[in-house]
């Protein structure tokens, strides 16, 4: 049977397209004011990928911040939902998952059948999200695809004074007016957030195995950083699908569940 | 009472710790009992002109205290350590 | 945005200075002077016999001790006062820690209600200073002694900063929000995300609906009083309730807070801006005199 999830992100609405186990394709579209529309555009993005057409799907379900938006997909399912069916998916291990994305951080916990028996969301904030390492990329005037190497060729550690994407838009500025090397800025940069989802994560309890997903996830500094902060290595899903797809993974598989796939 | 609220308000919430510095007693248990480092004991910054020292949140953790004091939140609001440790009732957590 | 709209310094106010002319520092028994040194802006006001003598507010520039040098130099300028001849300086702001000559630092918090019972007189009980980088309530006495206080400085929202990225924004000069943002025959809905990261993208959104600029900055200076006056509400607000700082100067946020707390803030001759630093010389005035007593 084949399904499809649709993530309706604030940044980006990612639709994965399964068959039985099997991802058949993924696709990313900028979100626009038009949620409906954005959603429509990855998913036929994402049947052309696949080589298949919009009646070959029988069930869509979405999720995500947008997902009210979307009228023609069968039903939809919290993200809270997605992210452990996605995680749990690749990693069976997995306990504890923290899915960040452009503007909201999510923590969620399972039990060993992947049963959601915790969560929380850190929302309505930048600085705990994607926002905030975008803002200080554009500050930095440096590309957000290398934020993450650069952070790790850094030689100093520095404080970062400013809790907020605006006042740390400023604070960059007269770093680098200090000539502070950029490497050790962004490095500065990563670790605040790193600090900051790691005390959420701690507020709802850290039980390994920990899994890292969504968009940031891609980012090697930010998991540098949150590997030293926890002590240990984050799981983070490579190889088969990209980390930002995690969630619509999820929400695919639970419209297979609905459908008995 | 004279109450000194330590903390802010951003778009996910209201995070505020309130010591009554009039209250306060000096005697820094609740700078002992926090395992964050958030508390430490200093002048009373609101009445310059008095040499008494008591209880402050520490600058560095002003603009993150939902961050820093995250780990103990998980359980009971009334059994945060610090607020526990005051005999006197100065001190108390708006989240 | 081209390079010359992006030069536009949509953000720039009128720095100023002053000397009393009735007063001559020769004359005067206690010579004393705060600086405050914000995020925004750096204040030096010197009191002969805590009366204002001279003073000045400039922009601060990107060193911190710089600006508190040239702030006093600025003030003392013309006068024939000099700085050995400050008997006790205090220091005061965000960069109180970087005043050379300041024999001590002081919370803003405590100079500023000192200074808003300074200017509006004792009948003072809250003081609302909306500053460059932070938002504080301040509840004193009638001698301007600190009773309580709750500030913001951590979040952008409800702050001069958050002001000047939605002008810079809808391109809109700093000085012209407050009016244009009266400009709308029906208040609109505020702006729901208090983030002003968030909020900057929800306005985008609201110009491509169709909104005039000026229905964006009511949306906006809406939801700015609003989340400034349930700050004040936690502190519970006394009468006479006085506003003070930077944004007390925007006056579409000034109105807003009034209507909903159905209070009339005062005004008064005297620049609310300096208040930090009034404080803050009235401060170094009574450590002067407590020294004599103990000599």
């Amino acid at each position: 049977m084949i399904t499809a999830g649709i993530d309706c992100g604030s940044k980006n609405t990612k639709v994965v397209i399964l068959e039985g186990n099997n991802i058949l394709s993924t696709a990313s579209v900028l979100s626009g004011f038009d949620q409906e529309e954005s959603a429509q555009q990855a998913l036929n993005s994402a049947l052309e990928k696949a080589g298949i057409n919009r009646e070959d799907i029988k069930h869509i379900t979405a999720t995500g911040a947008g997902m009210e938006a979307i009228f023609f997909a069968n039903d939809n399912v919290t993200t809270v939902t997605s992210d452990g069916r996605g995680a749990f998916f690749f990693f069976p291990s997995a306990r504890t998952i923290i899915d960040i994305g452009a503007e909201e951080g999510l923590v969620v916990k399972l039990d060993e059948n992947g049963k959601v028996k915790d969560f929380g969301i850190n929302e309505k904030c930048a600085a705990g999200a994607g926002a905030f390492i975008e803002a200080m990329s554009r500050a930095l005037e440096i590309d957000i695809e290398k934020m993450g190497e650069l952070s790790l060729k850094s030689t100093k550690q520095i404080p970062m004074n400013a809790q907020c994407t605006i006042f740390a838009e400023s604070e960059v500025v007269s770093l680098i007016h200090q000539k502070t090397a950029k490497e050790d800025i962004i490095r500065a940069v990563h670790d605040a957030i790193a600090d900051r989802n790691t005390s959420m994560v701690r507020q709802i309890g850290i039980e390994k195995e920990v899994a890292l997903i969504g968009g940031v996830a891609n980012n090697i500094g930010f998991v540098d950083a949150m590997n030293k902060n926890l002590g240990f290595e984050i799981l983070i899903p490579k190889d088969v699908v990209s980390p930002e797809y995690v969630t619509a993974l999820g929400a695919a598989l639970v419209a297979q569940d609905k459908i008995g796939g | 009472m004279t109450k000194a609220n330590y903390g802010y308000k951003d778009g996910s919430g209201e995070y505020f710790i309130t010591i009554d510095t009039d209250l306060c007693n000096s005697c820094g248990k609740c700078v002992e009992a926090c395992p964050a480092n958030v508390l430490e004991m200093a002048e009373d910054e609101l009445d310059p002109l008095s040499d008494e020292i008591i209880a402050i949140v520490s600058e560095e953790h002003r603009k993150k205290i939902k961050y820093s004091c995250a780990p103990c939140k998980g359980g009971d609001l009334k059994k945060l350590p610090c607020v526990n440790a005051c005999e006197v009732g100065a001190l108390s957590h708006s989240w | 945005m081209s390079k010359t709209e992006s030069e536009k310094e949509y953000w720039r106010w009128t720095e100023s200075r002053y000397t009393n002319p009735d007063i001559n520092w020769k004359d005067g028994d206690i010579i004393s002077a705060g600086v405050d040194v914000g995020s925004v802006s750096t204040q030096a006001v010197i009191m002969v016999d805590g009366e204002i003598y001279c003073y000045s507010s400039m922009r601060t520039g990107s060193n911190s001790p710089d600006s508190a040098t040239n702030a006093m130099d600025w003030a003392l300028e013309g006068t024939g006062l000099t700085l050995d001849k400050i008997q006790y300086v205090v220091g005061t702001g965000y960069g109180r820690v970087n005043v050379p000559f300041a024999k001590r630092a002081i919370t803003e918090i405590a100079c500023h209600a000192r200074g808003a019972n300074f200017i509006y007189g004792p009948e003072i009980r809250t003081v609302l200073d909306m500053g460059g980088q932070d938002c504080k309530a301040i509840r004193c006495d009638n001698r301007g002694k600190v009773t309580a206080f709750l500030m913001n400085d951590k979040c952008a929202a409800g702050t001069g900063r958050g002001m000047e990225v939605f002008a810079d924004l809808l391109q809109v000069h700093i000085n012209d929000v407050g009016e244009m943002s009266l400009q709308v025959d029906k208040e609109p809905e505020p702006v729901s995300s208090t983030c002003v990261v968030f909020a900057k993208s929800e306005a985008v959104g609201l110009l491509r609906k169709g909104w005039p600029k000026e229905k964006v900055l009511a949306a906006y200076c809406s939801a700015m009083a609003h989340r400034i006056v349930t700050l004040l509400l936690r502190l519970g607000i006394e009468e006479k309730f006085a506003i003070t700082g930077g944004i007390a100067k925007n006056i579409g946020v000034v109105k807003r807070i009034e209507e909903e707390l159905k209070l009339k803030a005062p005004e008064s001759s005297i620049d609310p801006q300096l208040a930090g630093a009034i404080g803050a010389a009235l401060f170094a005035k009574a450590l002067i005199e407590k020294e004599h007593k103990k000599a």
